[in-house]
């Protein structure tokens, strides 16, 4: 014990292992108030360890050539050892990650966690969420199946809309004039390499963001108004222990989730996995219905939602591109008196439930053929998602919000 | 000498490395770009696909390969043809004002020869392949049906002519590749130049 306590000290004096672990972990005063929404940002970076696991297993017998990639999946799936439960762990992570992360952003939207001091801590997060699109986009492309090949040619197609660069554009990113072998040996650098390593540090730049403003919670005030001698939140817990044993039931039971669908539905009725996936790319044939995995739908439905004007798609895009990157507006959009749902007046519960409500069933919408009525359908939910947006400096000045306690409650 | 420091020219120096260094790092980034362009390789596969047309029969599609993507020859009926005149007014662009095709197919019919039609089977939307759908007025696309393209990415439609209906996401008509007759059943891809065969 006394050799590891002077090794300790050997290593403090040259790394600040013992200050970092304080700083970041056993003195990093988090609200006692969290509740059940508190737990998918650690689930987020649990989910993001098993990516970054599964997939490097999945690299040694991964290949990233046209005429071998299909096959070598169906390698992977038949006759490596276990390969079938890495592939599948990878696929279901991947819509875990975005079902997490949704929950997460959801949680930021219920407390007004993204209001200042947060509002870096929000951008920041919001880049991840971009970063998780592009990775899961890239890595799509990689078993070749059709929804691959189709699903990318749609979206690679969205940037030559753009006016003047858009053909050259879409040629950068193809490498070639149609989707091809090039695309899809730079879509796995970009997968395996260029992505994961961005991700990692912006999910460290959101941690440091975060722990030096302090946690946001259920009743979206401030602990750091009240605080003890020692200079303590009066309202805060130290992260260890109190919040890794919570967050570690949390893991448990959402590793129940993961494994019931890894082991009995990984492929979620064709919304985790689509079933023309597993037919080889054509790029001779358009499958019957191509529609992109569950997490893209509701852009998808804004995007098919909007008629071509000027004879160009490019509004269609745009507003697709608005849809997402609206997000990181939201701490200036937002005018409440008070940060959280709590404490919220009635039009800004509506609202919300709206936006939820025009979320989910655009996403519902992605997933299916575009009918006139559909479109119908499509165009005024597309209409709501926006107005949740646009008109919030308006509706969340005019609510009439209930008195934030000065402590924090706990029901 | 003076220990005075001579701030402004300090500021100027400083000023002065950023830019060369800005325009040197810039110049190294270029290849790296350009390495995303298409190689030489990828240029040069877009060679002409020569068709045998003796096999197509009236009424029906073929499709054929070129610069990897499809392209669709379709030997139109005259009861086809006659009904192309039809729906002008449903159409986006029914006399092809936009250039999505050879001056020589520039007109009602887009083709050298009223009965070929040969098209890039690829949306002008965002570059599916839509499907064949010939028959008239099927349950699914509705009475008005004469017969064309049905896109099944984001519901584009397009007449046995290759014309975008109105009111579909599709902004263009179908392209219709550079092509030419070899001889009366033989028909070159890719290629409309007088000389070569």
């Amino acid at each position: 014990m006394k050799t590891l306590h002077r090794l300790l000290g050997w290593i403090d004096a040259r790394f600040p292992l013992t200050s970092t672990w304080k700083a970041h972990v056993s003195e990093y005063y988090a609200p006692k108030n969290f509740n059940f929404w508190y737990f998918f940002g650690s689930l987020a970076l649990l989910v993001l360890v098993i990516q970054i696991l599964s997939g490097i297993f999945l690299t040694m017998n991964y290949k990233p050539d046209a005429l071998f990639a299909f096959a070598s999946v169906e390698y992977i799936m038949r006759d490596v050892q276990w390969g079938w439960l890495l592939r599948y762990i990878h696929s279901t992570g991947a819509s875990m990650f975005f079902v997490v992360v949704y929950l997460h952003m959801f949680r930021g939207l219920m407390y007004g966690s993204y209001r200042k001091p947060r509002e870096l801590l929000w951008i920041i997060g919001m880049v991840i969420y971009l970063a998780l699109m592009g990775e899961a986009f890239m890595g799509y492309l990689l078993p070749w199946g059709q929804m691959s090949f189709w699903g990318a040619q749609v979206i690679i197609n969205l940037f030559s809309s753009v006016p003047v660069i858009g053909p050259d554009l879409s040629l950068l990113i193809r490498g070639d004039f149609v989707v091809s072998d090039t695309t899809l040996n730079r879509f796995f650098a970009l997968h395996v390499i260029a992505i994961p390593l961005i991700l990692l540090l912006i999910v460290v730049a959101h941690l440091t963001a975060l722990h030096e403003v302090g946690s946001n919670n259920p009743d979206g005030i401030e602990i750091k108004k009240h605080k003890d001698a020692n200079g303590h939140p009066l309202d805060g817990i130290p992260f260890h222990p109190y919040y890794t044993v919570k967050d570690g039931v949390g893991a448990v039971g959402f590793l129940i989730v993961f494994c019931a669908i890894l082991f009995f539905a990984p492929d979620m009725g064709g919304y985790f996995l689509e079933y023309n996936n597993f037919v080889p790319a054509n790029p001779m044939k358009t499958p019957e219905h191509i529609a992109p995995v569950w997490y893209f739908t509701p852009y998808y439905a804004i995007l098919r939602a909007v008629p071509p004007l000027f004879g160009s798609q490019f509004p269609g895009v745009v507003a697709m591109g608005v849809a997402t990157v609206i997000f990181f507006f939201l701490p200036w959009l937002d005018r409440g008196k008070v940060k959280s749902i709590r404490y919220r007046g009635p039009i800004y519960k509506t609202f919300l439930a709206l936006f939820v409500v025009s979320f989910i069933g655009l996403g519902w919408l992605g997933l299916l053929p575009a009918t006139p009525a559909y479109t119908v359908i499509a165009r005024i939910l597309a209409v709501v998602y926006f107005a949740f947006f646009l008109l919030m400096p308006w509706y969340t000045r005019i609510d009439r919000c209930k008195h934030e306690p000065e402590r924090v409650t706990s029901k | 000498m003076t220990d005075k420091v001579n701030l402004s020219k300090r500021r100027l120096l400083l000023a002065a490395t950023t830019a060369a260094g800005g325009v040197a790092a810039a110049g190294a980034g270029a290849p790296f770009v350009l390495s995303l362009m298409p190689s030489e390789r990828a240029k040069a596969a877009g060679a002409p696909v020569e068709v045998d047309l003796s096999k197509l029969e009236p009424g029906m599609m073929m499709s054929v390969e070129w610069q990897g993507k499809p392209v669709w020859i379709v030997r139109r009926t005259p009861e086809m043809l006659e009904l192309l005149a039809r729906h002008d007014n449903q159409l986006a662009d029914p006399r092809s004002t936009v250039p999505q095709q050879p001056d020589y197919c520039n007109y009602a019919y887009r083709s050298i020869k009223p009965e070929y039609l040969v098209v890039l089977g690829i949306c002008t939307h965002l570059g599916c392949s839509p499907t064949f759908r010939p028959e008239i007025a099927p349950p699914d696309l509705g009475a008005d049906w004469a017969g064309g393209w049905f896109c099944p990415c984001h519901g584009s439609r397009f007449d046995l002519a290759a014309r975008v209906y109105k009111d579909v996401p599709a902004p263009t008509n179908l392209i219709v590749p550079p092509h030419k007759y070899l001889s009366d059943g033989r028909l070159l891809v890719g290629d409309d130049s007088k000389g070569a065969a």
